[in-house]
């Protein structure tokens, strides 16, 4: 086995898939803390040369982790769809790019070929796009899915209202919830990150968004971000659980690091459906993924962080997830260093996770430890919304106090909907109108006097 | 930071919810002006930003901080870890994890028996290490003096990550390490410092062996209580002969002053 190019009189040889596929990805820290990345320039875009050259075939023939030890790969391996690939099938990663990219390739094609891409494949035609090529792609992917609004709809960008507080306290919870619906935010989701990972704490914030919804009538469905098995005890409980939230990784052994299984993954979605919370036939899964989270667990297998972000897909889409968002420059700078590598993440996984059939979001976020600010999340947020990313995050003034990093904000989120005329989902944009947070034009208002309704969350007043 | 400021609220049109503020310390009923974000509330937030980056980036003084410690009549040695500039340190955990052959030379050379390796690190706020580390140090030395434990000399260290303490702790062969070092900066505090300790400290030990004190600053966790709540974990450290989640796990002393961790 092993791959090879030539360029500009030098030879460069790839023992194998997962090492062509590190080789040829763009620069980033993280590949380079794992002793993965191209050596210099030249050999990287060899490596890009000799992987344009590989048909897509091999992929099925290759695993980067072995299938006997991983059940990520068995996964990928047992679900792949051989009819559906059969249209691509004779094309090599070079003329994938060309496929997909090609104005007769439409959103119904790109669907009808999806349960046939192995992510490997995705990752792989990836590395050799550019960024607008991943928006172009990603800008004709229809990915739709519900619970108590439509999410991915054409012409429409939703957002997850994120009001976490360092507390948990729902008072503090609620009071950004309130001034995120002021603001239109909140139709893919009120996901509130708790600080502290109990079934207690997440029974008292579900109870207060449930008051919050009957007493409204608001169309939104919730999450309480705590782990899998939080939220199977709070099931057991009879807690309002809409979504159930897992973070998720590319291998086996790094979902062993987040305490989870496929199997446990299996239970949580029975549990969540068991519900019946939302129409026949919804979404009930919620899903958080990042390039990284592999290697800071020592879970990565010696595969390069893009491809098993990508892998994180394939396991999210056995779940018919509403949602899935990459968190993408939360990690930290050891494995996305500044602005210009948290783009390309962005959009990386944003392209990959459409083409694989998924609601995709992204957190556009870094850390103040990172070399990013604001400039850099104003333009990864205006070229997401472009390549029409499902949702973005709403945090307060985009600093979100119980995690510590820089989000995006309320404000943000109407920045990109005024400049690109992006709307809500239909179901909360005809809430919004009914209860005069919008006007008929859907035009929002900005009067306190909608917020009545849901004061009696802040106790007395 | 509160809505209560007057002057973020100058703005046309003012969100009138601003009574939500007293509620949560988030960033809500900023205003607005069209989408974009009122200046004032626009410029605040960068001003945030600002200061948590100059601690994340301003070099630690190290030298100067040994004389401090010395000054004080304590022992003290400056030490670097193998990340030779910041932009390493930030890509390259595990260089900072290490020391530097210099001071790995410079801690194997003779020296008193020591049962705590006591460490200062600039981690990832200088500023942290610079405003709260010897408050820490000014309560927490004469309370490990009076537990009889001998102290190494205070390790101050450049560019070290949390498992320095490890490196250190395993060259003076101390049961325990204790390092503070600088917390990644948030945008309401980027002076915050952690202290972590470890039992048997040794090249190789993981997260889940250690116990942490974390938001040590004014305003957050006042240095003299993070110094006994350090003594006090010392103290059940020496007699469990254990650290981390394996200790949190033990029952507590007779009569703490404080759980801990």
């Amino acid at each position: 086995m092993g791959f090879s190019h030539t360029l500009g009189g030098t030879t460069y040889r790839f023992d194998d898939l997962r090492t062509l596929l590190a080789k040829a990805t763009q620069m980033r820290s993280g590949d380079v803390l794992a002793g993965l990345a191209a050596q210099d320039a030249a050999e990287r875009v060899a490596a890009r040369m000799a992987l344009a050259d590989l048909p897509l075939r091999h992929f099925l023939n290759e695993a980067v982790i072995p299938y006997e030890s991983d059940e990520v790969t068995r996964l990928i391996v047992d679900q792949h769809d051989g009819a559906a690939f059969a249209p691509i099938a004779s094309l090599t990663v070079g003329a994938f790019r060309e496929w997909l990219l090609s104005d007769t390739t439409d959103a119904t094609k790109l669907a009808a070929v999806s349960p046939g891409l192995t992510p490997e494949m995705v990752a792989a035609v990836c590395k050799i796009m550019r960024l607008q090529d991943l928006v172009t792609v990603a800008a004709k992917c229809e990915v739709v899915t519900r619970f108590r609004c439509t999410i991915g709809l054409p012409g429409r960008m939703s957002t997850r209202l994120q009001p976490n507080h360092p507390l948990d306290d729902p008072k503090g919870v609620a009071a950004s919830i309130l001034d995120g619906l002021m603001y239109g935010v909140g139709d893919a989701t009120i996901g509130i990150n708790p600080a502290s990972d109990d079934v207690d704490t997440m029974m008292r914030l579900l109870d207060m968004i449930e008051t919050l919804r009957l007493a409204s009538n608001a169309p939104i469905q919730s999450c309480v971000l705590a782990h899998v098995t939080t939220a199977l005890k709070a099931i057991e409980r009879r807690a309002p659980v809409d979504l159930v939230f897992q973070s998720l990784a590319g291998t086996e052994e790094a979902n062993r690091g987040f305490g989870i299984t496929l199997a446990l993954l299996d239970e949580a979605l029975t549990a969540a459906e068991s519900l019946q919370r939302c129409p026949a036939g919804g979404n009930v899964m919620y899903f958080e993924t990042g390039q990284g989270s592999e290697l800071s667990s020592s879970g990565h297998c010696g595969v390069d962080q893009q491809t098993l972000e990508a892998r994180c897909y394939a396991v999210a889409r056995r779940y018919r997830p509403l949602l899935v968002n990459t968190v993408v420059g939360f990690i930290g700078p050891e494995y996305l260093y500044d602005g210009k590598q948290i783009m390309r993440a962005g959009l990386e996984d944003h392209f990959c996770g459409k083409l694989l059939g998924l609601p995709m979001g992204c957190d556009v976020c870094y850390t103040n430890h990172a070399e990013a600010d604001q400039d850099d999340m104003d333009a990864l947020l205006t070229l997401l919304g472009v390549a029409g990313c499902t949702y973005i995050m709403g945090v307060p003034g985009a600093d979100d106090i119980m995690l510590n990093y820089q989000s995006t904000s309320f404000h943000d989120a109407l920045y990109v909907r005024k400049v690109l005329g992006k709307r809500a989902a239909p179901e909360f944009e005809a809430w919004l109108a009914a209860t005069g947070i919008s006007d008929a034009q859907g035009e929002l208002r900005f009067e306190p006097a909608r917020l009545m309704p849901a004061l009696p969350l802040l106790g007395a007043e | 930071m509160s809505g209560a400021d007057p002057t973020k609220l100058a703005t046309n049109p003012i969100d009138d919810w601003t009574w939500l503020s007293r509620y949560t310390e988030a960033r809500i009923a900023l205003g607005r002006c069209g989408p974009g974000v009122p200046t004032s509330a626009h410029l605040g937030f960068q001003a945030a930003h600002a200061e948590a980056r100059d601690a994340v980036l301003k070099p630690f003084d190290a030298e100067q901080f040994a004389a401090d410690v010395i000054a004080r009549g304590w022992h003290a040695l400056a030490v670097h870890s193998r990340a030779v500039d910041r932009a390493t340190y930030l890509q390259r955990p595990d260089a900072g994890r290490l020391l530097s052959p210099e001071s790995e030379a410079l801690l194997s050379e003779p020296r008193a028996l020591a049962d705590i390796a006591l460490v200062v690190a600039d981690g990832l706020s200088s500023r942290a290490v610079q405003v709260n580390a010897l408050p820490v140090l000014d309560a927490l030395m004469p309370l490990i003096a009076a537990s009889g434990r001998r102290l190494s000399p205070v390790i101050v260290a450049t560019q070290g990550r949390v498992a320095l303490a490890d490196h250190v702790g395993e060259l003076l062969g101390a049961s325990a390490s204790i390092i503070l070092i600088g917390e990644r900066p948030g945008l309401s505090a980027a002076d915050s410092l952690g202290l972590y300790l470890t039992w048997m400290p040794r090249r190789g030990r993981v997260d889940s062996e250690r116990n942490c004190i974390s938001n040590v600053r004014q305003g957050g966790l006042a240095p003299e209580d993070a110094a006994k709540q350090a003594a006090d974990l010392t103290a059940r450290m020496f007699q469990h002969q254990a650290a981390g989640v394996s200790l949190a796990r033990l029952p507590q002393l007779p009569a703490p002053e404080h759980g801990g961790s």
